[in-house]
């Protein structure tokens, strides 16, 4: 029997490992997928918004603010990028300035700090913004992050801590008994005093399968990216529309690894995460209005996402009202990922310090230790290491200068890489121009070697996402 | 700091070639940098025949033709270091690698030459809708997977892309046992050499789909289908006119980029047809001392080529210790029908007796006539019956013809 059972590893679920691992609480986090952060938290546009944007009075409002200012420390505890290159909101005439007025009240209200430029001054900074931008709002603290490596350390720390990971885990039916739940997954039984619903895009279902009352209903919407090759580097800052109905709108942003997107459209989708043409034609055509002059030759790929929007304009952080100790955490849509810190903070003051006596363990280590990364050290220290560990000169991936023991290290790291994408989205070979055409082959082979099975079981992505069919005639 | 006269950068064809070249004429302390365990490049994953015409007169296998660079760099003793990284190099011919026996190492050099081959165009270029699922490979990659690490990538594929390592993958699956369902190529013509045309498709009976290219991929896991479109004229998909292919594997043969970062990161003026270095007509890139050639300069279409290339520039970077070449510079201008022209610049008074232009035409002509011209004045008529953009056109020029005016080279109908 478990004290909590978290459904869900993106960045809500494992911020709420972490920071229930703190706590002498057995607690184990089950997710559907083969990896850590590998839906909504993986493919979004990586920023932590400050808070300008939600309605008052809303939990959006309330936790963007709070989560934002936790995410610094945050991501120095868990050795994560953090970078805050600041964000602009541009106004293209008089209409939309009014909009800015909006925004720059709000922020003062929330204290978030701001500066307002010119549609002059706002090219001399950032030579790309278009001409039709007549007037810029600054949110200088905005910043940008590596969403699945902060996914990842906090849920490493959890494990650390003594949380239980189980991947591959689909949940299937859940049981509701006097006291406890028995949630039945496609691996096997496990019983529970609570359940944490951070299902994301799946939050309905989840949810369907303990109250009566479908209190809510998810309607993923879809966002679709450009990635522009680190050479391209045309943005500094964020750069948003004024916001409107259907959301933050197409903006450019730079990435802590020195790439660029540009995206998203918000296209209502069943569950597809495939591109289109005409998404992407629509970013295409949206991102004109705010930036010029883009190097469309340099993008290196296209990508989309789910937005876990639901009938709820707001977050929803609710126990069911029939099924007492069931709490679901939903429709954390943006700003989610800047949120997610507050809202684990919200749901343990609310729902589980009402349930549980909270006693702090003594060992608890809430940091994360950073990886090793060749490229990040002085020539000295990355000589002492090929001299300890002679893989560390090994490049592999040579667009992004990963050698192969940053591979080997991340397959065997808390929770280890176990597919061709876990190890792209740790140490990143594939994410550079060849998109891993000289590479993969080679993380193929590393995989197979370290986890010690044959190349034809490496995968891609999913358990069913094979690379290799068999072994050659000749 | 170790001190090199010269420094290679890659140890494919034309990397080989220059090492041999510099260490022939009597060059000291050259060294050879190669990242992977082994001498050759992407040659040694290319078993087919068909190397070697021009130069040896004889067909060998990709790794019998490296073979016999290699053997001639060990014969010259050519220091080569293997499994060696460059991470970057500077604009005063500082040169940072790595490797697992010395870790991270910088040298310092007279010259470099820059022969570090291409990497292949992927989905991202090209945008095809839908899913990221597995079975999606480049051409090389999968060739890679066949060829070296002995597995295969698939069972039922498809080809985007008729370029010449499309049809020997074309060729290859379907010796390997796989089902190769077509080729699409989204020009009216076919990209690859006619001799692969005729050994690789016809020979098997594979259809090849000119004017038509892939625009949608299905399949949550592995792939289970793609769409296979129609182009226009403008080469814009025809949506309505589509078929849906099951196959469990894409292939996507779409072209070859020069993979040139590290000239990039100094700021070598690039060109922006061929994506390699501007050079003139020693391989001597703008900055003075760093020469590239090879498939790192411009996209080859034989490996013979490449190799006489790496010689070239290896006799351009000992010309350059020896003398300082200074003259004004011509250009020269890919005009009518012509996609580019190497070298893009030429000194009015270069050392050579002739000097060889390299051309690609844009679409294929029958019956056409090459013309050079310097200024108004013409200086050379080519003609020939048979014009593609798969073969790459050398032109040799008296440099006496050289003047003042800019060299343009042009096609016209015969």
């Amino acid at each position: 029997m478990y004290d909590i059972i978290i459904i869900g590893a993106g960045i809500v679920g494992t911020m709420l490992a972490r920071d229930l691992s703190k706590y002498q609480l057995s607690v184990a986090i089950l997710d559907k997928e083969n990896d850590v952060a590998n839906e909504t938290s993986m493919a979004n546009s990586a920023i932590v918004h400050t808070g300008y944007d939600p309605e008052d009075n809303t939990l959006k409002a309330k936790l963007n603010v709070e989560g934002a200012r936790m995410y610094e420390q945050l991501c120095k505890d868990l050795s994560c990028e953090y970078e805050k290159v600041g964000a602009f909101v541009a106004a293209c005439g008089k209409q939309e300035e009014q909009h800015l007025d909006v925004l720059a009240e709000r922020a003062k209200q929330r204290n978030i700090p701001y500066k307002i430029y010119t549609g002059e001054e706002a090219r001399q900074l950032e030579p790309h913004l278009a001409d039709g931008v007549t007037k810029v709002i600054d949110f200088y603290t905005t910043a940008i992050i590596y969403p699945w490596h902060v996914a990842l350390a906090a849920c490493e720390v959890a494990v650390n801590n003594g949380v239980e990971l189980y991947l591959q885990h689909e949940v299937t039916s859940i049981t509701k008994c006097k006291d406890s739940f028995i949630i039945h997954t496609t691996k096997g039984d496990f019983e529970t005093r609570m359940v944490l619903n951070a299902a994301g895009v799946w939050a309905d279902k989840i949810d369907a399968m303990v109250s009566h009352l479908h209190s809510f209903t998810m309607h993923p919407k879809k966002g679709e990216y450009f990635v522009f090759d680190k050479d391209a580097d045309f943005m500094k800052h964020i750069v948003f529309p004024v916001p409107s109905e259907k959301g933050k709108g197409v903006l450019v942003v730079p990435t802590v690894y020195g790439n660029t997107l540009i995206g998203p459209n918000a296209e209502e989708s069943e569950y597809d995460t495939g591109t289109s043409n005409a998404g992407l034609t629509f970013v295409k055509q949206s991102i004109a209005k705010t930036v010029k002059d883009v190097p469309w030759s340099k993008v290196i790929r296209t990508f989309a996402g789910l937005r876990p929007s639901s009938t709820s304009k707001d977050f929803i952080i609710a126990e069911a009202k029939d099924a007492l100790g069931f709490v679901n955490i939903a429709s954390i849509e943006s700003p989610g990922l800047a949120s997610s810190p507050a809202i684990s903070q919200y749901v343990i003051q609310h729902f589980v310090t009402k349930k549980f006596v909270m006693i702090e363990k003594k060992d608890a280590i809430m940091t994360h230790q950073k990886p090793i990364v060749l490229s990040a050290l002085t020539p000295e220290e990355r000589n002492a290491k090929i001299l300890e560990n002679p893989k560390y000169g090994n490049i592999i991936c040579r667009c992004e200068t990963i050698s192969e023991g940053e591979i080997v290290d991340c397959i065997h790291s808390t929770i280890g890489a176990r597919s061709v994408k876990g190890v792209k989205k740790r140490v990143r070979p594939g994410m550079g121009r060849c998109q891993g055409g000289f590479c993969e082959p080679m993380v193929v082979s590393i995989l197979a070697r370290e986890l010690n099975i044959s190349p034809l079981e490496v995968v891609l992505d999913d358990e069913e996402s094979k690379i290799l069919f068999k072994e050659n005639r000749s | 700091m170790k001190h090199y006269k010269a420094v290679v950068v890659g140890g494919g064809c034309a990397g080989l070639s220059a090492a041999i070249t510099l260490k022939k004429q009597g060059m000291q302390d050259v060294v050879l940098l190669e990242k992977e365990p082994d001498l050759g490049g992407i040659l040694n994953q290319c078993i087919h025949n068909g190397f070697g015409l021009l130069t040896f007169h004889e067909q060998l296998s990709g790794p019998s033709y490296a073979q016999k660079y290699i053997e001639q760099a060990k014969a010259c003793n050519v220091e080569i270091k293997t499994q060696t990284t460059v991470i970057s190099i500077s604009q005063n011919k500082t040169i940072a690698y790595e490797n697992p026996q010395e870790g991270y190492v910088v040298i310092d050099a007279d010259v470099i030459i820059l022969t570090v081959g291409c990497y292949e165009r992927n989905r991202g270029a090209v945008q095809i809708d839908g899913t990221r699922c597995s079975g999606i490979f480049t051409a090389g990659q999968a060739q890679r997977y066949v060829n070296i690490d002995g597995y295969m990538p698939g069972n039922r594929v498809f080809i985007l892309g008729s370029g010449d390592i499309g049809l020997i993958m074309a060729r290859r699956m379907y010796l390997e046992g796989a089902e190769v369902l077509g080729v699409a190529e989204i020009m009216p013509y076919s990209n690859g050499l006619p001799r692969n045309i005729k050994q690789c498709l016809e020979d098997f009976h594979i259809p090849l789909y000119l004017s038509h290219t892939v625009t949608k991929v299905y399949g949550k896991h592995r792939l289970e289908a793609i769409d296979v479109c129609r182009v226009d004229e403008n080469r814009q998909p025809i949506y309505e006119d589509v078929m849906r292919i099951p196959c469990d594997t894409l292939l996507l043969s779409i072209g070859l980029i020069p993979e040139n970062h590290l000239a990039e990161e100094i700021g070598i003026h690039m060109d922006a047809r061929t994506r390699g270095a501007i050079v003139d007509e020693n391989f001597m890139t703008s900055i003075p001392g760093i020469f590239a050639a090879g498939n790192g300069l411009h996209v080859h279409d034989l490996a013979d080529y490449a190799a006489k290339q790496g010689q070239k520039a290896a006799e351009g970077a000992i010309r350059y210790m020896q003398e300082t070449i200074q003259s004004p510079m011509i250009h020269t201008i890919a005009g009518n029908g012509i996609s580019y022209v190497l070298p893009q610049v030429i000194h009015t008074n270069c050392h050579s007796k002739v000097i060889d232009l390299y051309c690609r035409v844009k679409e294929p002509i029958e019956n056409g006539n090459i013309i050079i011209r310097n200024g108004e004045k013409e200086i050379r008529r080519i003609y020939k019956d048979h014009l593609v953009p798969s073969e790459m056109e050398i032109l040799s020029i008296a440099s006496a013809n050289i003047g003042e005016n800019d060299i343009c080279v042009e096609v016209e109908y015969a």
